[in-house]
């Protein structure tokens, strides 16, 4: 099954949420992890394996670094997904 | 064909006696600060580590390793003549031939017992555990000495503001010896050298002599720099928490145990971040002791498992008879998982 753009960005709000503490509301598409969201690198592996398991999409070290937005992220495995 | 008699040794084994030693200067994150721009905020939120003790000239990997291997046999109640080997991991004892081990043996009065190093980075104390326990049921040793032991302070570039707070130096050693019943569990262990360059000294010894400079690491000023151990932080903190998470699980299995039998933790002291999130990951019950070392200590390598050990039962945090899981991981990549019961 394919998750919609707005599926996404629901999920990985939930997901920083819960490894970050940030209110869902904050996780938006234009959010930087680490500038906006307080997601600091380590973090961001954690939120990284979580949507991994919850949206079935496998996302490699080396393009980690790459997600910077909450957009990359949803973009990253728009493109990705099973 | 002539029929060869075979050796025999213990039906089991245990961990007799546990020691440690630390360097007796004491690192804030002041002092790293002097070379990195960071912030002591920053560093304890990446690391958990507040302070960790860097060996002087005297304090050397010998030095640090009679010290520790003292305590240990001293706790075990046998005399240092008994011990049949000797198991030195490290990474960081610089003059490779002969073994360091030989050298510690002698000079605990320990005789002529087998000696020799072992390269496993930081879970070279679970190898070594894990050999000396083969010694021992197959009847090669009846004591064998494990030590674990780093000056990883040498190993380290105090200008990169990645790695520079992360390392210390220390010593830490246990007596195993034979058991009626079983008191060290199966080992879960092995290598991925595919990743080997998550983990890794920046450059090797002989490119030093090769008259080639082109290779070599240069600081600002455009010195050479001394080789120092690098990571890649984040593939190691996913490789840590989640795959080292199914190896302790992996263990607890092998053990015919479960997170609820358990009393304490201990795992690699390499980060508090990683250990906050195994223990999550393993979904650990409340009542189990967990480790945290790594705030005082620092990550000492091979040495931070018995390190570890040694001060949960120093403080009362553990005693005597409980059930550990005990894990190590490190530069190969490699890693080591075995349930204990404590000295």
């Amino acid at each position: 099954m394919a998750f919609t753009q707005e599926q996404l960005v629901e999920g990985l709000a939930e997901i920083v949420n819960e490894i970050a503490g940030i209110p869902v509301e904050d996780v938006q598409l234009d959010k930087s992890f680490t500038d906006d969201l307080d997601v600091d690198s380590l973090s961001m592996v954690e939120v990284v394996v979580a949507a991994e398991e919850r949206f079935d999409v496998k996302i490699p070290d080396e393009d980690v670094k790459n997600l910077k937005t909450v957009g990359d992220a949803v973009d990253y495995i728009l493109k990705h997904q099973a | 064909m002539s029929k060869i008699k075979p050796s025999k040794g213990a039906p089991y084994a245990r961990i007799m006696g546990v020691g440690g030693y630390r360097p007796a200067r004491v690192v804030p994150n002041e002092v790293i600060l002097e070379k990195i721009d960071s912030s002591d905020e920053w560093i304890r939120s990446r690391s958990g580590i507040a302070t960790r003790h860097w060996a002087s000239p005297e304090e050397t990997v010998t030095a640090m390793s009679v010290e520790a291997s003292g305590k240990a046999i001293a706790e075990a109640g046998i005399a240092p003549e008994q011990i049949g080997a000797v198991v030195v991991s490290t990474v960081s004892h610089f003059k490779q031939t002969p073994a360091v081990a030989t050298e510690i043996a002698d000079k605990i009065g320990a005789g002529k017992p087998a000696a020799f190093d072992i390269s496993a980075g930081c879970a070279g104390f679970g190898y070594g555990l894990t050999l000396a326990k083969g010694m021992i049921v197959e009847g090669s040793a009846e004591y064998v000495l494990v030590i674990g032991v780093e000056r990883l302070s040498d190993l380290t570039d105090l200008e990169d503001r990645a790695t520079a707070f992360l390392f210390g130096d220390g010593a830490g050693a246990v007596v195993v010896g034979p058991s009626d019943v079983p008191h060290i569990g199966p080992t879960v262990w092995g290598s991925e050298g595919d990743k080997s360059e998550t983990i890794k000294q920046t450059v090797p010894w002989n490119e030093f002599h090769a008259g080639d400079v082109s290779n070599l690491p240069l600081n600002e000023a455009g010195e050479i720099k001394f080789p120092a151990i690098t990571q890649e932080g984040q593939a190691v903190f996913r490789w840590a928490v989640f795959e080292m998470a199914k190896v302790a699980q992996q263990a607890l299995d092998a053990a015919g145990i479960t997170a609820d039998d358990l009393d304490v933790f201990i795992p690699h002291q390499a980060n508090m971040r990683i250990i906050d999130s195994m223990v999550k990951t393993l979904k650990l019950p409340e009542h189990v002791t967990v480790a945290r070392d790594v705030e005082t200590t620092g990550n000492t390598s091979a040495a931070s498992i018995p390190l570890a050990m040694e001060r949960l039962l120093a403080t009362g945090q553990a005693k005597s008879g409980d059930t550990a899981l005990v894990i190590g991981f490190g530069a190969g990549l490699v890693f080591a998982a075995t349930v204990v019961t404590l000295p």
